[in-house]
C-alpha cells in the first residue's frame, strides 16, 4: 500500500511540475462549463427572434377590431417575454422571401377576412410562416404564437360569456371557458434550468473520464519511455503500481470536479440541494466503477497512440448516451438499453438526484448498487488481465 | 572468482508470435564475472536481459539468479538485481534526488540508509551539485550516469547493462566504462552487459557470448575467441592501393583463399583470407595486375573478425554507432577512446 502512495506521489509531482499540463487541467473544466452553459438552450434561450407581420385585415363594417385585439395581445405577451422582434411586411410572398434571404425567421399573416370572420360568428384563421431549415426556431416560434392565440381566444371567449350570461363575473366566466388549469411545482422550490440538469452530469463525466483515459495514457506513456521497467524490476507488488496511478488520476479528476462545482455555482448559480459529502462519495464511487475498465484498456493498449484511440472510441458514445447532455428518455428504446449498460448513466443520475433534488442515500440505492457491482466485476476481470499483460 | 555460477540459463527461448527472438540459449555466469553478450541489433540481447530481469516471461526454458527462478521467484530475483536498460529509467520532471529517492523507496530501503546511499552514489558520479535539478535538464551523459546509479541503489549482486554507452560522447563512454570496471572490482558485482560494439566487449568482458539470430554462436574469453580463428589460419590484411579499380576488386574476391573483401574507402581494402598460402597468393595476384601498393598491414584478428568468421557477415551492417576498432593486437592501457589508431 505504501508503495502505491509512493507511485501516486511521484505521478502527482510530475503533474504539478508540468506547468502547461496544469493550466490545461484547470482550463478544461472552465471551457467545458462555459461552452455547455452558454450554448445549450435554456428556458429563455430564444430571444428577439426576428419575424415579419403582414396585416392584410380588410376589416368589417369599417372596424378591424379582430386584428387589433390580436396585435395588442401579441404586444403584451412580447413585452413580457421579449421573444419576438416584429417587423412589418406586405404579404405572404414578401414574408416567404424574407425568410429565404434570412432577414426573418418566421412570420404571421393576418388574412383579409380576419375581422369579418370573427364578427360573423366564425373562426378567425391566422397563418404562421415557418423556416423549415431551422426546426428548433420554428418550433419555438409556433409554441410562442400558439400561446398568444390561446390567451387571446380565452380573453375573447371570457368576454363573450360575460356578455351573454347575465350575472357571471370574470372569474366564473374564465372557469366556464377554461375549466382546467395547470400549476407546475418542482420537487424542490425555485426554477431549474438546463444547466441544473447538465452540471452534475458533467462533473461525473469529467471525474470518471479522467480516470478512464488518464490511467491507460499514463501507463502506456511510461511503457513507451521505459520508466515502467524501473518500477517493474523493484520487488513490489505490481498491483501497487496501478493502484498508485489510480490514486493520482483520482486526485486529478476530483480536482477538476471541484473546479466544475465552483464554476457552476459562481457562473451559473447552481446550488447543491443534497449533502456535499454525498456528492464527493458519489464521484469517488464513479471513479471506482471505472478503474477496472481503465485497467483492462491499459493492459490491451500497447502504446500511447493506441490507448488514446481506444479511449476516444469509447468516450464519445458514453458522453452522449449517458444522459449527460440529453435526457435518456428522449432516445429510441435500443439506445436506452445501451445507456442502461453504462456506469456513467447511473453516476450522472445519482449525482443529479443529490445535487438538484436533494436526495439522500435511500433514494439512490439502485444507482449505488449498480455502480458498486459494475466496479467490482470490472476489477475482478482487470486484475488477472493486467498481471498477465505486464509480463508478456 | 567462486566456482558456483550466480546466473544459470538453460534452453531459454522467447517467441514473439512466430518469430524466435531468443532461440534455445544456455549459459552460466560466475559470481564476480563481467559477461558480455555481443551481437548486432535485433540479435536477441535485450530480450535475453529482459527475461533474466523478470520483465519478460520466457516462452520456454529456465533461468535462475542466485538460485531463484526468474519466473516463479521473481520478487526474490528482483531484490538481487539492478538493470540499466537502453531507455533511461528516470522521470524528467523529478530532480535527481527525487528520482533516486522514489526508486530507492520501492526497494524498501530504510530512510537513513537510503539517504546515505543516494549521497554516496551522487558523489561517485560527480552529480552531487545537481541533485536538486530536474533530470530533464541533464545532458545525455549525465542522464546515463543517473540511470546507472539508479540501478545500484539496492546494491545489486547482479547488474544488467543493456547497451550502457549507446549514444554517449567519447568522454562519457570512457567514464561509464571505468565506472563499470570499478564496480566489478570493488564490489565484486556480477555484470551482464550487452553491446554491439566489439571494442567495448573486448575491453570490459571476462567472457563473451556472441549472439546472432537469437542463438549463442560462440562463447569464450576474448583471447580464446581470437585464437580460435587465428588457429584456423585466418589472415587479415589491410592494403592501401593507389590505383584501385573495380576489376581488381573482383579479381581479388575471386581468389579461392579469400573469404571477404571490404572496401573501406577509395584506396583501402580489408581482406579476410584463410589457408597457409593466403598471404602469398593475394600479393602475387596484386603484383600480376600491376597494382601500386602504397602500404600494407597484416593485422591480428579482432572480435569483429571473430564475428565475421562465425556468422559470415559484419556487425556494422546493422550497427547504429560503433567505435572504430583497434587493429593492433589488443593490449593493456587502451582507454576506450573512440579515436581508433592503426590506420
Amino acid at each position: 500500500m505504501s508503495n502505491s502512495l509512493r507511485v501516486a506521489w511521484k505521478d502527482l509531482m510530475e503533474l504539478f511540475r508540468n506547468r502547461l499540463g496544469l493550466v490545461m487541467l484547470i482550463l478544461m473544466p472552465i471551457f467545458m462549463m462555459g461552452i455547455v452553459g452558454f450554448i445549450f438552450p435554456s428556458n429563455n434561450a430564444l430571444n428577439h427572434v426576428p419575424i415579419g407581420l403582414a396585416n392584410q385585415d380588410a376589416g368589417f363594417g369599417g372596424s378591424s377590431v379582430g386584428s387589433q385585439v390580436f396585435l395588442t395581445a401579441l404586444d403584451r405577451i412580447n413585452n413580457q417575454t421579449g421573444i419576438l422582434d416584429v417587423s412589418n411586411a406586405t404579404d405572404l410572398n414578401a414574408l416567404k422571401q424574407l425568410v429565404q434571404t434570412g432577414g426573418i425567421q418566421g412570420g404571421i399573416v393576418i388574412p383579409r377576412n380576419f375581422t369579418e370572420s370573427l364578427l360573423s360568428g366564425q373562426q378567425g384563421t391566422l397563418i404562421i410562416v415557418t423556416d423549415n431549415s431551422n426546426p428548433q426556431v420554428s418550433a419555438a416560434l409556433q409554441t410562442a404564437l400558439t400561446a398568444v392565440f390561446q390567451q387571446m381566444g380565452t380573453l375573447l371567449a371570457q368576454q363573450n360569456v360575460i356578455n351573454r350570461i347575465p350575472g357571471v363575473n370574470a372569474t366564473n366566466a374564465l372557469a366556464i371557458v377554461q375549466p382546467y388549469n395547470i400549476k407546475v411545482e418542482g420537487v424542490v422550490s425555485g426554477h431549474s434550468s438546463y444547466f441544473d440538469f447538465i452540471a452534475p452530469g458533467i462533473m461525473a463525466m469529467t471525474v470518471m473520464m479522467s480516470v478512464m483515459t488518464g490511467l491507460p495514457a499514463a501507463i502506456s506513456q511510461e511503457k513507451e519511455v521505459g520508466t515502467l521497467d524501473g518500477m517493474m524490476v523493484a520487488p513490489i507488488n505490481r498491483l501497487s503500481i496501478i493502484i498508485g496511478k489510480t490514486l493520482a488520476q483520482t486526485a486529478r479528476g476530483l480536482l477538476q470536479g471541484v473546479l466544475i462545482l465552483v464554476l457552476a455555482s459562481l457562473l451559473f448559480g447552481i446550488s447543491i440541494q443534497g449533502s456535499i459529502l454525498l456528492v464527493f462519495a458519489l464521484l469517488l464511487l464513479g471513479v471506482f466503477s471505472f478503474v477496472g475498465l481503465g485497467v483492462v484498456l491499459t493492459s490491451f493498449a500497447k502504446d500511447q497512440e493506441t490507448a488514446t484511440m481506444v479511449m476516444m472510441t469509447l468516450m464519445f458514445p458514453m458522453m452522449f448516451l449517458s444522459g449527460v447532455f440529453f435526457p435518456v428518455q428522449q432516445m429510441p428504446w435500443y439506445m436506452q438499453v445501451v445507456s442502461k449498460m453504462l456506469p456513467l448513466t447511473y453516476a450522472a443520475d445519482a449525482l443529479r438526484k443529490v445535487m438538484v433534488l436533494g436526495a439522500g442515500i435511500p433514494e439512490i440505492t439502485t444507482e449505488l448498487a449498480v455502480l458498486i457491482v459494475f466496479g467490482v466485476v470490472m476489477i475482478a476481470i482487470a486484475v488477472p488481465v493486467f498481471k498477465r499483460a505486464m509480463t508478456r | 572468482m567462486s566456482s558456483e555460477p550466480i546466473i544459470k540459463v538453460q534452453n531459454l527461448t522467447k517467441m514473439f508470435g512466430d518469430f524466435k527472438a531468443v532461440d534455445d540459449v544456455s549459459f552460466d555466469i560466475k559470481k564476480g564475472e563481467i559477461f558480455g553478450l555481443l551481437g548486432p541489433n535485433g540479435a536477441g540481447k535485450s530480450t535475453t536481459i529482459r527475461m533474466l530481469s523478470t520483465l519478460t516471461r520466457p516462452t520456454k526454458g529456465t533461468a535462475t539468479i542466485g538460485g531463484f527462478d526468474v519466473v516463479k521467484q521473481d520478487t526474490e530475483v528482483r531484490k538481487l538485481i539492478g538493470i540499466v536498460s537502453e531507455k533511461m529509467i528516470m522521470y524528467n520532471r523529478l530532480t535527481a534526488r527525487e528520482n533516486l529517492w522514489f526508486f530507492g523507496n520501492l526497494f524498501g530501503m530504510p530512510r537513513k540508509e537510503l539517504n546515505a546511499r543516494i549521497a554516496e552514489l551522487l558523489t561517485l558520479v560527480q552529480l552531487s551539485k545537481w541533485e536538486k535539478a530536474q533530470v530533464g535538464t541533464f545532458s545525455t551523459g549525465m542522464k546515463q550516469k543517473m540511470n546507472i546509479i539508479r540501478a545500484l541503489l539496492n546494491m545489486p549482486q547482479v547488474l544488467f547493462l543493456d547497451e550502457p554507452t549507446l549514444g554517449l560522447d567519447p568522454q562519457s563512454t570512457v567514464e561509464i566504462r571505468e565506472f563499470i570496471r570499478k564496480l566489478n572490482r570493488e564490489n565484486n558485482t556480477t555484470i551482464l552487459i550487452t553491446t554491439h560494439m566489439m571494442g567495448e566487449a573486448d575491453l570490459l568482458c571476462d567472457r563473451i557470448g556472441i549472439i546472432d539470430h537469437g542463438k549463442i554462436v560462440a562463447l569464450d574469453t576474448s583471447t580464446n575467441l581470437k585464437n580460435a580463428i587465428s588457429g584456423a589460419n585466418t589472415t587479415v590484411l589491410i592494403l592501401e592501393i593507389s590505383n584501385l579499380t573495380p576489376d581488381l576488386l573482383a579479381t581479388v574476391r575471386a581468389l579461392p583463399c579469400v573469404e571477404t573483401v571490404a572496401q573501406e574507402n577509395s584506396t583501402h581494402l580489408k581482406i579476410h583470407a584463410h589457408g597457409e598460402d593466403a598471404f602469398d597468393s593475394i600479393i602475387d595476384t596484386l603484383r600480376a595486375q600491376k597494382t601500386n601498393i602504397v602500404s600494407m598491414q597484416n593485422i591480428q584478428p579482432t572480435l569483429e573478425d571473430v564475428f565475421l568468421h562465425i556468422t559470415g557477415r559484419q556487425v556494422r551492417e546493422t550497427a547504429e554507432q560503433k567505435i572504430p576498432l583497434e587493429h593492433r593486437h589488443f593490449g593493456r592501457g587502451f582507454g576506450g577512446t573512440s579515436n581508433g589508431r592503426g590506420r
